[in-house]
């Protein structure tokens, strides 16, 4: 504050030699030094993020090379005679997220409704505690429960119950051979997913105006038919935003996956056929992956995976922020 | 007074924590029986086939030499030449010899070093049957190809006349990850079946037509566990460990045999006479009237040059021991020990370690 | 009352309850794990298990103490790794930022928080295992930092921009300077909620897998130092759980269930500060 009283009372000064003596007194001060100091750790960050996409770029220049674009249209993963392709994960990976969202989605908008709409503020705040807490439950204890417990029961109950029902359609059309195949992956995943449907769908149904609903109740709507044909769809973007967020979720868990896939390369319609998803494939065999062209694939398989994350990452939080900016918070 | 004390106390709180945690993470040995200050540790890493023995030796070996630990990780033979091969590890295991070409990537010249004998065996989970089946070579390849599907095929009731095998669809298990056990059954599964040969080959890690994949021995054995009417290939002291039945299998000679220590060493017989210099060598379907076909040496893979002075010496007495005395923990353990002509020439190999 | 409103009634009733089962179901599934983690993994949980090395492969009686011992020393590690980077860029991002190079930072922390923890694995293998030729705790804990810094830096900025302006210009008239006032008295009016953002972070990487099985390995004895590689409980736990043995299955429930236990006691003391710092009011 003085600084500027002081350059006041004597307006001659020269501009850049003003602007030098400003900077060494506001370094002096410690502001600058405040400020670069805090830039270095912002922009390690920023060198990190660029150093992991160099190298991830970097080392896939083999099969990059070789394959080109026919890596996402080969069927084959064969280290013997040194032919890799993508296709057999890219399914996998689609199929189990499918079968995730395919559950969750409706589960989870479903408890997000009640959550945000249709319970007491109480109940709805200490159930949305428990929830947030399943989404910090780590991958690799969904796994054994699913080796352990899903595994069985899918087997013993549930695929008989589907094949009886509905043995008619395609997917559920092969024998059932272990249990350890893609449905029970995407029950497994749904498991993980659900919690953040309902977290973020609730805090986006929560930011939707609160005359919206009044409109619709002084209409005479019951409770659901103001959910439904009006908060809803005005929040519908948004819900898509956590979808999208939950399916880049999906695609990256690696543990739970592949410890009930099955852990076989191939493309099969039916569901009760094991399966492997890219996470997967690289988790079983990054370490003993021999050669380079085999080790570069399967770089080649992450580097797929993580821009298939920011896509679906970045689409989710744009639809996020426009439901976010077009109401305003009930809160 | 009471104000400042509480805004400071999460202040003070984190520091201790923060302080025990540096006291606790250098030095554990305050958790734990103090080693002594200068302990050495070896990282290795390789084949699940002998990691029950290996994990003896090292265990054993430890005790012997308190300050000397050696970290087997047991992450598949395709592990384990990978990465002696990246330098990542001080040595690596394989039951599949490395290839000609693997070894030309080296930038070291790497030495194999036979350890024991094991078998492969075929492994079953089928409810209600708990007779011991009998497979011939024909018959495991045609499973594994996927052209025989269910348990009462006549390739499987023909040797098996008195077992009631269900008409339920065989769930065949192999492994996931780059296996020498892999490679000792491809192997044996080549000189079955001339399909099997030119169509999935022999390697550690192949293309396999048909099954689930499990990691590890302990993941295929795990699988079959749990799964109702698997048929999987494991190390014999896997099944053995976990009182699973396994089948005999038909050697060259016709006679089924079930693998034990007598039928390994009787495969092994034969080989010690040809061993070639650098110890690769295949002994499936080997000649005699008692040799178990699907028998296999599995090897250390040691670097010829190990630049530090400290760790070069604990592995070339290590392996001196292990190849002596260390062999008398094999029986226990399903393995058959090393013929003993085999032994004197490994024992003259190790003076290659610079 | 017209059959038609009859009927939009029953609908109406219909529809709460059955969202309210959703609600419900996913209650449910959390309580079913925790419930099968203390059936199973129960009986094994001594103080034996605790602190004792593992016994070689098929004999019973081991322990998972250099398995508790290496996650705490890979956490540790992150905490000092990714914690500064994430809080002091926070406060870059929340006090000083330049409007583009903002905008770059908070994209690619994005980006590094999309990335999934295999891929992660893969890059501190390139950068950090192969060029020591080594696997260690080192590039464990460097790994998990990595993850840990996005996540830090947004709740740290987050939390610094609620601190409510006036805060700040109160401090500048008095004279201060801006990193005085930073430092002095918007980051303790932050504080609960920047650490209960760094304790989430924590117990976030805490059950991460997948990037340590190419970095800090595995180990049967006390990893010393950082140079070595270590066993951590998520790793173990996979390990066992996959291995047909059962005494290790156990084992492998009762690591899931201190685990799980130290990460929902992390996140439920977090919300709790967190919840009644907000509704008891400013700082």
């Amino acid at each position: 504050m003085s600084s500027s009283v002081a350059t006041v009372s004597i307006p001659t000064r020269p501009a850049p030699v003003g602007r030098v003596r400003s900077f060494l007194r506001r370094l002096r001060s410690g502001d600058e030094i405040a400020h670069m100091f805090t830039f270095v750790f912002a922009a390690s960050i920023f060198l990190i993020t660029v150093l992991l996409v160099y190298e991830l770029y970097h080392n896939t220049a083999l099969p990059r090379h070789k394959f080109g674009w026919n890596f996402f249209t080969t069927q084959t993963w064969d280290p013997v005679f040194d032919n890799f392709g993508a296709l057999p994960f890219i399914y996998g990976t689609v199929v189990t997220s499918a079968i995730a969202l395919l559950i969750s989605v409706p589960l989870g908008v479903g408890a997000a409704i009640f959550l945000a709409e249709l319970a007491p503020r109480g109940i709805s705040d200490a159930l949305t505690f428990i929830i947030e807490l399943l989404a910090a439950v780590p991958s690799v204890i969904f796994g054994v429960i699913g080796v352990f417990v899903l595994v069985p029961i899918m087997r013993k109950y549930v695929e008989p119950f589907l094949k009886a029902t509905l043995g008619s359609l395609p997917i559920f059309k092969g024998p059932i051979i272990s249990g350890y195949d893609l449905l029970t992956a995407g029950v497994v995943l749904s498991i993980m997913v659900v919690p953040f449907i309902i977290s973020v769908s609730r805090e986006v149904l929560l930011a939707v105006p609160v005359d919206q609903r009044e409109a619709a109740l002084a209409l005479g709507a019951t409770r659901w038919e103001t959910t439904w044909k009006v908060v809803v769809p005005y929040a519908r973007i948004g819900i898509f935003g956590s979808v999208f967020l939950s399916m880049a979720r999906a695609l990256g868990e690696t543990m739970a996956v592949t410890m009930v896939i099955g852990n076989v390369v191939k493309i099969s319609t039916s569901l009760f056929m094991p399966g492997y998803t890219i996470a997967a494939v690289i988790a079983n065999e990054f370490t003993e992956a021999t050669g380079d062209l085999y080790t570069q694939s399967l770089i080649e398989l992450g580097l797929v995976l993580f821009l298939l994350t920011i896509i679906l990452n970045g689409m989710a939080r744009i639809m996020i922020l426009v439901t976010q900016g077009r109401g305003t918070s009930q809160e | 007074m009471q104000r400042i004390f509480k805004s400071y106390a999460g202040y003070v709180l984190s520091l201790l924590v923060l302080g025990a945690g540096l006291i606790l993470v250098t030095r554990p040995s305050l958790t734990a029986p103090a080693p002594t200050p200068d302990n050495l540790q070896i990282t290795a890493a390789g084949a699940t086939f002998p990691f029950p023995i290996y994990s003896k030796w090292f265990d054993e070996y430890h005790k012997m030499h308190g300050d000397i630990e050696i970290n087997y990780q047991s992450i598949g033979s395709g592990g384990g030449i990978r990465q002696v091969l990246a330098g990542t590890v001080d040595f690596g295991a394989s039951d599949g010899p490395m290839s000609d070409e693997q070894l030309a990537q080296a930038k070291v010249k790497i030495l194999h070093f036979p350890t024991v004998l094991g078998a492969v065996v075929p492994t079953v989970n089928i409810p209600g049957v708990s007779a011991e089946l009998n497979f011939t070579p024909e018959a495991l390849a045609g499973i594994y190809l996927g052209k025989i599907t269910k348990w009462n095929d006549p390739a499987l009731t023909g040797p098996n006349p008195k077992a009631k095998l269900p008409a339920d669809e065989i769930v065949v298990v192999h492994r996931a990850d780059g296996s020498g056990t892999t490679y000792i059954w491809t192997d044996f599964l080549s000189k079955a079946s001339d399909e099997w040969k030119n169509k999935v080959g022999k390697g550690t890690s192949v293309n396999w037509p048909v099954g689930l994949g499990g990691k590890g021995n302990e993941g295929v054995t795990g699988q079959i566990k749990q799964t109702p009417n698997s048929i999987g290939y494991i190390e014999l002291i896997y099944a053995v460990q976990n009182n699973m039945p396994y089948g005999r299998v038909k050697n060259s000679s016709g006679a089924f045999i079930k693998a034990d220590l007598d039928a390994v060493t009787a495969a092994a017989a034969g080989a010690a006479k040809d061993m070639p210099a650098d110890f690769r060598v295949s002994i499936t379907n080997a000649p005699g009237k008692t040799a178990y076909p699907v028998s296999s040496f599995t090897w250390l893979l040691v670097p010829a040059k190990i630049d530090n002075a400290a760790k070069k010496k604990v592995i070339t007495d290590f392996l001196h021991w292990m190849m002596t005395d260390g062999q008398k923990f094999c029986n226990n353990l399903a393995y058959a020990e090393l013929p003993k002509p085999i032994v004197a020439k490994e024992l003259k190999a190790i003076s290659l370690i610079q | 009352m017209s059959f038609r409103y009859a009927w939009r009634k029953f609908v109406n009733v219909v529809m709460l309850s059955l969202t309210g089962v959703c609600a419900l179901s996913a209650v449910f599934v959390l309580i079913f794990i925790l419930g099968n983690l203390v059936y199973y993994g129960g009986s094994n949980l001594n103080w034996a298990f605790l602190t004792r090395l593992p016994r070689p492969v098929g004999e019973t009686g081991g322990g998972m103490g250099n398995a508790i011992v290496g996650s705490a020393k890979l956490l540790f590690l992150a905490a000092i790794t990714g914690v500064p980077v994430g809080l002091i860029g926070g406060v870059y991002l929340a006090e000083y930022g330049g409007k583009t190079f903002s905008f770059l930072v908070r994209y690619t922390a994005d980006l590094l928080n999309g990335v999934p923890s295999v891929v992660m694995g893969i890059f501190i293998y390139t950068v950090v295992v192969i060029p020591m030729k080594k696997f260690s705790a080192l590039a464990g804990g460097l790994a998990l930092g990595v993850m840990l810094m996005p996540i830090v830096l947004r709740s740290t900025e987050q939390f610094l921009r609620a601190v409510p302006g006036s805060l700040r210009e109160g401090a500048m008239a008095l004279g201060a300077r801006k990193w005085r006032t930073v430092l002095t008295v918007v980051i303790p009016a932050a504080y609960k909620g920047i650490a209960t953002g760094v304790l989430l972070s924590l117990a976030r990487v805490a059950g991460e897998t997948a990037p340590l099985i190419f970095t800090s390995f595995g180990n049967p004895f006390w990893s010393h130092g950082w140079n070595d590689p270590t066993d951590t409980l998520p790793v173990v736990i996979w390990r066992y759980a996959l291995s047909p043995y059962d005494d290790w299955h156990r084992q492998a429930w009762a690591a899931g269930f201190i685990l799980l236990g130290l990460v929902l006691l992390v996140n439920i003391s977090a919300k709790l500060i967190l919840s009644r710092g907000m509704s008891s009011g400013r700082a």
